[in-house]
């Protein structure tokens, strides 16, 4: 797999503000890549200097081999941009900004399928200003496609959009991927990033905290399971604690929570109340996630 | 290198036309105000020769000049609202070049101009029954020309102002006084020492004297000063926004 887009210790700084400090990455080829962090930690600079619309103080950036600075132009031909709360003209038609689009690439994609695609078919002749803002982005996501790119820049896509049209365009982000282009996105959404991204970088305060897969990055920060249980039986308590791979049992009345850690740690405690023919009025299990993880590794919630 | 400059154009045109307000205030409201102010002056009875050229000298050239000023004023705002809302910046990371989409917003600027100008001669012949004696080409000719070269004083104001909210009253604040003393409403030569000075540096008094010359039939030859003052003033302010233009 080779990479995409390789960004190798861009610094930007904005006045005395440090923007961006020595962020690293590769986006692989095929792969849906995520910047995630809260708002204010960098993600759209590292975007916009991806994308060539800022200059990195320092540091070396290559789309598709290409310098986002120098070959802007032979840049843009090949990808696809969304930007983030982008806006057009409030009276310009749904097919005109297509059709505008459309005449700036050399092998524009069908722009009227696309609007089908992205079901907007019906809003063809529909001011912009009369759009959703799930409508908007749909619009913004057919326009990053027009020129058929091969790597999608998608900086904060969903913000502002209800659960149900960030749903949608999730599907459609998906879509994107299972056309077999390489996608990189930003997003401050802990849901968002675990649900589509194949690898995320996580990033705080200008800086690249660490980067895998979501499932890798749980099992590396967060190993720690939590088993949440209701059970009257007498010995529990001795019974839980005598687990090797528990951490902790915790008892109010007859609801347990134990944590405890490593793979089987779940199948071991389903093991121990099945040899001790516990009688369980309830069973839940809290499994770590990406937020989890943010929390852990930079000390502070990304909802701060 | 131009690529999209006519779509563009065609496209900022038509999405301009769907605002009411703005069409009527942009392209009625010269002719309108010929006609009113016309009637008004050509029916008071003691006109005499200084009135009646009131309306058939100064009247267009009023027109025309104001017409400069609403296209510099528009072009400010719609400028300083594409970049506060991000369209701008949007228009920017496509293959769309910068100057292309400068270009289209001048173009449709000086299309709203030329069709401002014939609907006043049309309203002027037809309402007013003034007879010009007028090559009218050469005066559009003018009117682009020096609408062109003060759209420029536009394009620094709209790279300097930091908001939309600012961009008009930035742009009145400019544009107003120049009025003033451009010699539109007094000749230069009776303004006192200290402002005579100022007129002669102010771009739109170069403006004036070209479109009143030519609406009169001066020869063109006799204007060079003022053209050449005119490019000079397009070169510097072109020049200057270009050195301080914002994206966002």
């Amino acid at each position: 797999m080779s990479a995409v887009v390789s960004v190798a210790g861009i610094r930007k700084t904005y006045g005395s503000t440090v923007a961006v400090d020595n962020v690293s990455f590769d986006v692989v080829e095929g792969e849906i890549f995520g910047l995630i962090g809260p708002n204010g930690a960098g993600k759209t600079t590292t975007m916009e200097c991806v994308e060539g619309l800022r200059r990195p103080d320092r540091g070396a950036i290559s789309v598709l081999g290409l310098d986002p600075i120098r070959d802007v132009y032979a840049m843009q031909r090949r990808v696809g941009v969304q930007l983030q709360e982008a806006q057009f003209q409030k009276r310009i038609k749904v097919w005109e900004a297509v059709d505008l689009w459309a005449s700036l690439y050399p092998n524009p994609a069908d722009g009227t399928r696309l609007l089908e695609q992205l079901g907007l078919a019906d809003k063809r002749n529909a001011w912009f200003m009369t759009l959703s803002g799930g409508q908007k982005q749909r619009l913004f996501i057919a326009l990053a496609l027009i020129n058929n790119p091969e790597v999608v820049f998608l900086d904060e896509l969903t913000t502002g959009l209800d659960p149900q049209a960030r749903r949608a365009i999730w599907d459609l982000v998906r879509g994107i991927k299972d056309r077999g282009k390489t996608v990189f996105m930003t997003t401050h959404l802990m849901e968002e990033a675990e649900r589509l991204c194949d690898r995320v970088a996580i990033i705080d305060h200008g800086r690249i905290i660490d980067i895998d897969t979501p499932s890798a990055l749980v099992a590396r920060h967060c190993p720690q399971r939590t088993v949440l249980l209701t059970t009257a039986d007498a010995g529990a308590e001795t019974h839980f604690r005598a687990m090797r791979a528990v951490d902790d049992v915790a008892r109010v009345e007859s609801r347990f929570t134990i944590r405890g850690r490593g793979e089987d740690f779940v199948t071991e405690v389903i093991r121990c109340v099945s040899d001790h023919q516990m009688h369980v009025a309830d069973f839940r299990t809290d499994t770590p996630n990406l937020e989890d993880v943010f929390l852990k590794v930079t000390g502070h919630s990304i909802r701060d | 290198m131009l690529r999209g400059l006519w779509k563009l154009t065609w496209l900022e045109l038509k999405i301009f036309a769907r605002e009411p307000l703005g069409l009527i205030g942009t392209v009625l409201i010269p002719p309108l105000s010929v006609v009113v102010l016309g009637r008004i002056f050509g029916r008071i009875p003691s006109a005499g020769p200084r009135l009646s050229s009131f309306v058939t000298v100064d009247l267009p050239v009023f027109a025309a000049v104001f017409t400069t000023l609403n296209a510099v004023q528009s072009l400010v705002t719609i400028v300083s609202i594409y970049r506060e809302s991000g369209i701008l910046k949007r228009l920017r990371a496509t293959p769309l070049r910068p100057q292309t989409i400068l270009s289209a917003q001048v173009l449709v600027k000086l299309i709203l101009t030329a069709a401002t100008l014939a609907l006043t001669l049309v309203a002027g012949r037809n309402v007013l029954r003034i007879t010009f004696d007028v090559h009218l080409i050469s005066f559009a000719v003018a009117l682009l020309f020096s609408t062109l070269s003060i759209l420029s004083i536009g394009f620094l104001l709209a790279s300097l102002v930091p908001t939309a909210r600012f961009a008009q009253p930035v742009a009145s604040l400019v544009l107003y006084p120049m009025l003033f003393l451009s010699g539109l409403f007094f000749p230069v030569d009776g303004l006192p020492a200290g402002l005579q000075v100022v007129a002669r540096v102010v771009p739109l008094t170069y403006a004036v004297s070209l479109l009143k010359g030519i609406w009169l039939g001066e020869a063109w030859l006799a204007h060079a000063g003022d053209v050449a003052a005119l490019v000079v003033v397009a070169i510097v302010f072109t020049g200057l926004s270009a050195r301080f233009f914002r994206w966002e």
